[in-house]
């Protein structure tokens, strides 16, 4: 008999840190070893379950940061440290890392679509040498949305971060993103024609963020010339198993909790809902 | 080994059989038709053979004996898990050789699929003996035969009903049942040959230029959505999980699973109310395209078997054999 994969298993909150209004980042006792860009299936018996990505990990500890949108991800939100939640993972594919080695590493995350990818930047921040450059670009709705500002300060000093905004808020104030990044307002996308690119089979990139935030940053890089096997992009379905059974996440012959989330662009591109 | 047995003779054997095994087959339900006053052929747990319909097709699947349609996984109370347990009887299922052919299906995405078999089906798939119920002649709808599903060899048990005597072909006798109750004689069960339809089966779809189909349009036209055709059908799978608690305690409850459709609004959304496939023809397309195409490039089969269930089930007189067809014919149309 196989193992129940079900029933899931219970991780302490050791630690809650806010990020925006809506977002909070939670770091949770617990042995697993995952790999950067795959997702966990979070439980709260009698409310229901769904997806999450690990924001980060290391010992016996992993993050996620979970923005409060409905049912279940209301119901953590009023969780605090000593509580538990309930897991089980981690499932699908993550960021095949060891392709980004000696390359030159361009992220564009949109949103909270940082979150699945902060374990990259974090990797190679502690590895700086492992890369031959690498580009931070974030784009968010506005300064109040900014995720990470501690992290994207911190990665400042080792790698160029730009932060965008769409627009600013009443305030009108920019300070309150990080400050060695750079700022702007504008879509991420405008961003791209300035990345300087000193040899381009030598680039990579790593797009995540909300599907038309994905699909139009893709199409700029292919603009500067980027062969599609060179983009890697996470995608976000509706998923209730996370275990290539229940076939919400189905695009097509693919299922996205066991192919992807992380897919390359080049097959990511052929997938029509 | 073949038998024959009176109707006496086989009600022993299910008397027989039913200290071990609960058995279901399709039955009369009474009330349960389209309207109020008809009846509906289903699936029920049945103590005489008389019970069984043999003459029309069901119109529930079978998967519905083995695959709930709503299941208990687990319950939950302050504490931790539970597992829902599971009755310790055997399931005996009469169905018919495309309905095998459909457990067939069910089996390649519930044990298959993914890193390991579900817990879940695995545990009621293990228990169950399948006892093939023959075709003597095709019933409306059925397209079978171009689906080439219309014959099996995976069976405990063949049963017929023949001049009124019943002939089994016994593959694997359970519990040497069949040899107690019967009279051996040669037996081999029947099948159909050809259907009143046959359907042209597309086997090189090109998703982009079926994408751009107009067909789809048509369909997204008429389809209301409903999701019979899903719920009908023995080889959809879907479903989706759901906690509940208990008034009398919050803390304690369950978590369920319930048979799901893409057809169905719902099916694709994701916070912030983003979802995929808003088009009712969209998601015929979809549909379509996981029955006879992305199926069988994942696991080597078609996921339909022809059996029609899904159009005698729609209101809106959507027929996918027709659409198939279609497919069918135009990429042999291009082509030529
Ligand atoms: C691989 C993956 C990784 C993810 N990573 C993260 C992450 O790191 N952080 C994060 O915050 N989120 C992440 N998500 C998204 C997260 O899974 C969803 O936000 C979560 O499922 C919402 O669950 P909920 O119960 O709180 O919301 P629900 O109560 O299910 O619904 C939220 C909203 O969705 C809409 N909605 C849902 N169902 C319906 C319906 N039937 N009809 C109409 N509208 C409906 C409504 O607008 C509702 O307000 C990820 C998703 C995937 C697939
Ligand atoms: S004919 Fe319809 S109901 Fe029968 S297997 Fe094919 S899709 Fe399912
Ligand atoms: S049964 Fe007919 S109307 Fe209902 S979802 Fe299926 S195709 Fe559409
Ligand atoms: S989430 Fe259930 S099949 Fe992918």
């Amino acid at each position: 008999m196989v193992k129940n994969s079900y029933i899931p298993f219970k991780a302490k909150i050791l630690a809650k840190y806010q990020q925006t209004e809506l977002d909070w980042t939670y770091r949770l006792e617990c042995q697993i070893q995952p790999i950067a860009g795959q997702f966990m299936e979070v439980s709260l018996p009698g409310v229901g379950e769904c997806p999450i990505s690990i924001s980060d990990f290391g010992d016996g500890y992993i993050e996620m940061t979970i923005r409060r949108v409905g049912q279940v991800t209301g119901g953590i939100d009023k969780l605090v440290p000593g509580d538990y939640l309930f897991l089980r993972g981690p499932y699908g594919k993550g960021f095949p890392l060891e392709s980004f080695y000696n390359k030159h590493l361009i992220i564009a995350a949109g949103g909270t679509g940082l979150a699945p990818v902060k374990s990259v930047i974090n990797y190679f921040y502690a590895r700086p040498e492992l890369l031959q450059r690498c580009d931070i670009l974030t784009g968010f709705k506005t300064p109040n949305d900014v995720l990470f500002k501690h992290d994207l300060d911190k990665w400042a000093q080792t790698f160029r971060v730009e932060v965008t905004v769409d627009k600013l808020d009443e305030s009108g104030n920019l300070e309150v993103i990080a400050n060695s990044c750079s700022r702007r307002t504008g879509l991420i996308t405008a961003l791209i024609p300035d990345v300087e690119i000193p040899s381009l089979e030598d680039v990579r990139v790593i797009i995540v963020g909300p599907p038309v935030m994905m699909k139009f940053t893709a199409q700029e890089f292919l603009c500067r010339g980027l062969a599609k096997e060179n983009i890697w992009v996470s995608f976000e379905r509706k998923m209730s198993c996370g275990l290539g059974k229940c076939g919400h996440c189905k695009i097509d012959e693919t299922y996205v909790c066991l192919e992807g989330p992380v897919f390359n662009f080049a097959q990511a591109q052929t997938l029509l809902d | 080994m073949g038998y024959r047995f009176t109707a006496a003779a086989f009600n022993q054997l299910l008397e027989s059989l039913r200290e071990k095994y609960r058995v279901y087959a399709p039955t009369l339900l009474k009330g349960k038709g389209k309207f109020s006053d008809t009846d509906l052929v289903g699936y029920a747990e049945i103590s005489k053979i008389e019970d069984v319909v043999f003459n029309q097709k069901s119109y529930f699947s079978p998967k519905e004996t083995f695959y709930p349609v709503t299941q208990r996984l687990f319950y939950f109370n302050e504490n931790g898990f539970s597992e829902a347990v599971v009755d310790e009887k055997g399931m005996i299922v009469f169905l018919r050789a495309c309905d095998i052919q459909a457990v067939e299906r069910l089996d390649k995405i519930m044990l298959e699929n993914g890193l390991s078999a579900d817990y879940y089906y695995e545990r009621l798939r293990n228990k169950l003996k399948l006892i093939v119920m023959d075709c003597q002649e095709s019933f409306d709808s059925c397209f079978c035969v171009s689906m080439g599903t219309n014959k099996t060899e995976n069976y405990s048990a063949s049963v017929r009903l023949e001049n009124g005597v019943y002939l089994s072909d016994v593959q694997e006798d359970i519990e040497g049942l069949f040899a107690f109750h019967g009279e051996t004689i040669e037996v081999s069960p029947k099948f159909v040959e050809s259907n009143k339809q046959s359907v042209k089966v597309p086997e090189n779809l090109v998703l982009e230029s079926v994408a751009a189909n107009p067909i789809w349009e048509e369909y997204g036209s008429r389809c209301i959505a409903c999701g019979r055709c899903t719920v009908v059908c023995p080889s959809c799978s879907c479903y989706t999980m759901q906690d509940i608690f208990y008034d009398d305690n919050p803390k304690c409850g369950e978590r369920r699973r319930v048979w799901a459709s893409c057809q169905i609004d719902g099916f694709t959304d994701m916070a912030g109310g983003h979802s995929f496939r808003r088009n009712n023809g969209e998601r015929m397309r979809f549909k379509v395209m996981h029955k006879i195409k992305d199926f069988k490039q994942r696991f080597g089969v078609h996921m339909c078997v022809g059996c029609g269930r899904c159009d005698n089930a729609c209101p809106e007189y959507i027929s996918l054999a027709h659409c198939i067809d279609r497919l069918g014919k135009e990429e042999a149309g291009n082509r030529g």
